[in-house]
């Protein structure tokens, strides 16, 4: 292709990236020097590091991102693999997929029904003889929604590696004499760390972030940085702190996309 | 015994995924008016809302905006990951791709609100075009990502035997490198109308004058209490969802056996 | 290649359809025209069957479009991409429009129905003159309790949410001034105190209600007490008044030793367009006929003295939500503080959320 051929072929989409990626972030990072009274100022990041709220805020964020990425890695990789295996898997794939086209304020609130003191998961509590008990706002029931709502996304990146994986590797292992769990542990997971790592990337941030649900389900009992950026942009009206949350938010999101990003290439591995 | 654990593994995951949707559905039929108890079956909530001008307009204008931004964004998209695997330095394909998913995994607030801000610097009304824009603004790393994968399969022999042949850059496109990305494509036109179906923070901050789409709706009547018209919304949602999912599964299929019969054809 | 053109041009000619059908629903409900006057509302606020005879009387119809906060409708009016000719912020909100010049002053000479209002809600801090602002409805801030679970008479003050009693058991109306101002108030204080040792105090108090505290939300608040998932809450008086229409074992009380008085206004934003409409709607609200039935189908306290009267006894005497001139008394309006002292309060406010 020629150069300028080339060139026309990027514009729509180099005028996209200036427009809506760089031009964005540039705002956010240029409110975040501004204060309540417009002022230009370092106040803010000075804010964040020294306030105990903020730090343990942050903590908190991290470790309950933490916890539903694991969780619904925990939960994707053997459904990813399962699914793979089936005779119609394109179709079960789609079954997946569909769960997320509808609205997630929708699954939420069939959610908040089934949590209820007089929902589902009680009666079928008392109806074991358990007894009713307070679901909904608790941890547990934030982290198990927000997982519910992740699994999809893990599983699609998970199953594109499943399947670009070259099954003469498989076979090559089990001629040599491999268990399916010794092929599993050094063939199948390694060539598929790709996908996992993308999982990864599509989960962990927005976990860090999830703000509607901390609400909904959580009873605004855990605060992340999702909660605290839409509090200052909606509520408080302090879009500088808002912002500066952001920026740090920014900076988490390319520290975990430098610590997941494709290292196969130096690997080498044939494709 | 293996396999007997992956399918109950399986029916158990499906089960937690299906769950609540069965749930929302089930309640749209019931004579009460809250989810707690089932009372008897009504088509009544289906009725209020198809009789819900306002409601329907709003599903006209959520449907029109995921397909026109996915149509849009699918072909933004398309170009950009050819330009991608088209730039020679790695250290710019690398700085392309990670600015590619500054969007993917920004919250959905920042983006709201820096394309509310920037919107607002533009002077720009808010409505059904900057619902539009920003829809078409977050859909496009997705349809990237999901063509890239193909793009790199793609072996530098087969462009080059095509090259040798004689094809110019516009038949080498058009005749062997859409072919061959096309999965990827239609996965990418797919995910961006997911996404548009299924976001709420960043329609919410650009909406105005009006302009309402179903997650905004939702929102704002949901709030006011459980209404089970909403329930009944979300079985015609997920019936449609089902019929397209249904079609894009056959023509998935259909492709896939012709191209089998072409690969059987050639060797 | 070709099946990719003729799918992209089939999708294309459904998004011309789904243009159509979008647009012919939005005109066969009304909303485009010349005629017509844009309210920027509330969820729920005003009853439909007014705008219907609004638009007999008068011809004009009104689109009305809602917001689910002040600072949400702040947001979208300042930026200026909208067309809204009527708003309703709350007291504090419409000195922050006013100071940010987003408001237009009303033109009194073209106002019928000013002598309606009760002096009470007029010629507050935040608007002295009422130049820019008519009160639409008022209430206060207090305590649901359902007497299922919590004996009648045993919830009067603030200080009794402290109780070990209710571990769990109580959902707050999450709002920064609300909270800390309840606090404040339970210590005997101003709700207005710009005091940073008398913050800090309430914030420490607040500390101490955490474990009672079952979950801080908004407007879910009445869907969960109407089904008796909670015994107690802390919420404004017009989502109560919702709470007790649909519950009749919960009720709404006013701590008699201090709480909000909260004032919404009806103004004209800037960007209005439709002049004759607006002022059509305002008097047409001001009617004492009008604002009963309205007050009447939302639930809240009117601040039309002449409505008021017409109000069935039942009504106008429940002191729950018309408290006798000693509650009254007590009430304080919020003042609008500046943005630093704001600040104050929210950054205090996010701390105790934070101890969760």
């Amino acid at each position: 292709m020629t150069k300028r051929r080339t060139w026309t072929y990027f514009l729509p989409y180099g005028l996209w990236l200036a427009l809506f990626v760089i031009a964005p972030v540039a705002l956010i990072i240029y409110q975040s020097f501004f204060d309540l009274g417009h002022h230009f100022t370092l106040s803010n990041y000075s804010t964040y590091f020294q306030s105990a709220t903020y730090l343990k805020m942050t903590a908190n964020s991290v470790w309950y991102a933490f916890l539903i990425t694991l969780f619904t890695g925990l939960i994707s990789y053997p459904t990813a693999y399962f699914i793979h295996q089936l005779k119609h898997r394109q179709f079960w794939l789609l079954l997946v997929i569909l769960p997320t086209w509808i609205n997630i304020l929708l699954k939420a609130y069939a959610f908040i029904g089934i949590f209820s003191q007089a929902g589902l998961a009680n009666q079928f509590l008392t109806f074991i003889g358990i007894g009713p008990q307070q679901i909904l706002f608790t941890n547990a029931s934030f982290i198990f929604v927000a997982t519910y709502i992740q699994i999809p996304f893990m599983i699609l990146p998970i199953y594109n590696a499943l399947d670009d994986l070259n099954p003469a590797f498989i076979n090559a292992s089990r001629d040599l004499g491999a268990s399916n769990w010794q092929t599993f542990r050094h063939v199948i997971f390694p060539l598929t760390l790709p996908g996992v790592k993308a999982g990864i990337q599509a989960v962990f941030i927005p976990s860090l972030s999830l703000f509607m649900l901390t609400r909904l389900i959580g009873g605004n009992k855990v605060i992340t940085l999702g909660t605290a950026i839409e509090e200052h942009f909606l509520t408080t009206m302090n879009w500088g702190m808002g912002s500066t949350i952001g920026v740090i938010l920014i900076v988490a999101m390319i520290v975990v996309m430098l610590l997941t990003g494709d290292q196969k290439r130096e690997g080498g591995t044939p494709r | 015994m293996k396999r007997r654990f992956a399918n109950i593994y399986l029916i158990i995951v499906f089960a937690i995924l299906y769950a609540p949707i069965i749930f929302l559905i089930a309640y749209s039929f019931s004579q009460g008016d809250t989810m707690t108890n089932f009372h008897g079956f009504t088509w009544r909530h289906y009725q209020t809302l198809f009789s819900d001008t306002r409601m329907l307009a709003i599903v006209a204008n959520t449907l029109l905006i995921a397909l026109l931004s996915a149509l849009i964004a699918t072909l933004i998209g398309t170009l950009g990951a050819l330009s991608i695997t088209r730039t020679t330095k790695r250290v710019t394909r690398e700085s392309l791709l990670t600015l590619n998913n500054v969007l993917m995994v920004s919250p959905d607030v920042i983006i709201g609100a820096s394309f509310l801000i920037f919107f607002t610097m533009l002077k720009i009304p808010l409505g059904f075009s900057t619902v539009l824009m920003s829809h078409i603004a977050f859909e496009i790393p997705i349809v990237v990502l999901m063509v890239l994968p193909r793009l790199r399969e793609m072996s530098a022999s087969l462009l080059d035997a095509a090259q040798d042949l004689g094809a110019t850059t516009r038949q080498l496109l058009t005749h062997v490198i859409i072919p061959f990305i096309s999965p990827g494509i239609f996965a990418g036109f797919f995910m961006a109308l997911t996404y548009s179906l299924d976001d709420f923070a960043v329609t919410f901050f650009v909406t105005g004058n009006g302009f309402s789409t179903l997650s905004v709706e939702i929102y704002s009547r949901a709030r006011q209490g459980i209404n089970l018209e909403i329930n009944a919304l979300s079985g015609v949602m997920f019936l449609f969802s089902l019929l397209l999912v249904g079609g894009y599964y056959w023509i998935q299929q259909a492709s896939q056996k012709r191209r089998q019969r072409k690969r059987e054809v050639v060797s | 290649m070709k099946r990719l053109i003729s799918l992209i041009v089939g999708l294309l000619a459904i998004c011309g359809l789904l243009a159509y059908a979008g647009h012919h629903l939005q005109a066969s409900s009304g909303s485009t025209g010349s005629k017509v006057l844009n309210l920027y509302n509330w969820g729920d606020y005003i009853d439909p069957q007014l705008l219907t005879k609004f638009q007999k009387e008068t011809s004009y119809h009104v689109n009305v479009e809602t917001f689910d906060s002040n600072e949400a409708m702040y947001t979208k009016i300042k930026q200026g991409g909208t067309h809204y000719d009527l708003a309703i912020p709350s007291e504090y909100m419409v000195a922050k429009m006013k100071r940010a010049h987003l408001l237009q002053p009303l033109d009194r000479s073209r106002l019928t129905g000013l002598r309606n209002y009760d002096p009470q809600f007029m010629g507050r801090s935040f608007d002295p003159t009422n130049r820019y602002s008519l009160p639409y409805f008022w209430g206060t801030l207090g305590i649901i309790y359902n007497d299922r679970f919590v004996r009648p008479g045993t919830v009067n003050h603030w200080q009794d949410l402290w109780s070990g009693k209710y571990r769990d058991k109580i959902m707050l109306i999450d709002s920064a001034r609300d909270i800390m101002g309840m606090a404040l108030a339970s210590q005997g204080q101003s709700m207005n105190t710009t005091n940073p040792q008398k913050l800090r105090a309430a914030e420490q108090k607040l500390t101490r209600l955490a474990p009672n505290v079952k979950a801080t939300v908004a407007d879910e608040i009445k869907m969960y007490m109407t089904q008796n998932e909670a015994p107690l809450a802390v919420d404004w008086s017009g989502e109560a008044a919702e709470m007790l229409a649909n519950n009749h074992h919960l009720h709404y009380v006013v701590p008699s030793e201090g709480s909000n008085l909260w004032i919404d206004n009806l103004v004209i934003p800037k960007t209005a367009q439709h002049d004759r409409a607006i002022y059509a709607f305002l008097n047409f609200m001001a009617e004492p006929k009008n604002a009963a039935q309205n007050a009447e189908y939302v639930g809240y306290a009117t601040p039309n003295r002449a409505a008021k009267a017409l109000l069935p006894a039942a009504v106008r005497d429940d002191h729950q939500f018309y408290p006798n001139t000693t509650t009254l008394h007590h009430l304080e309006v919020y003042r609008d503080l500046s943005p630093t002292q704001v600040g104050l309060y929210n950054d205090l406010y996010l701390e105790f959320k934070m101890h969760h």
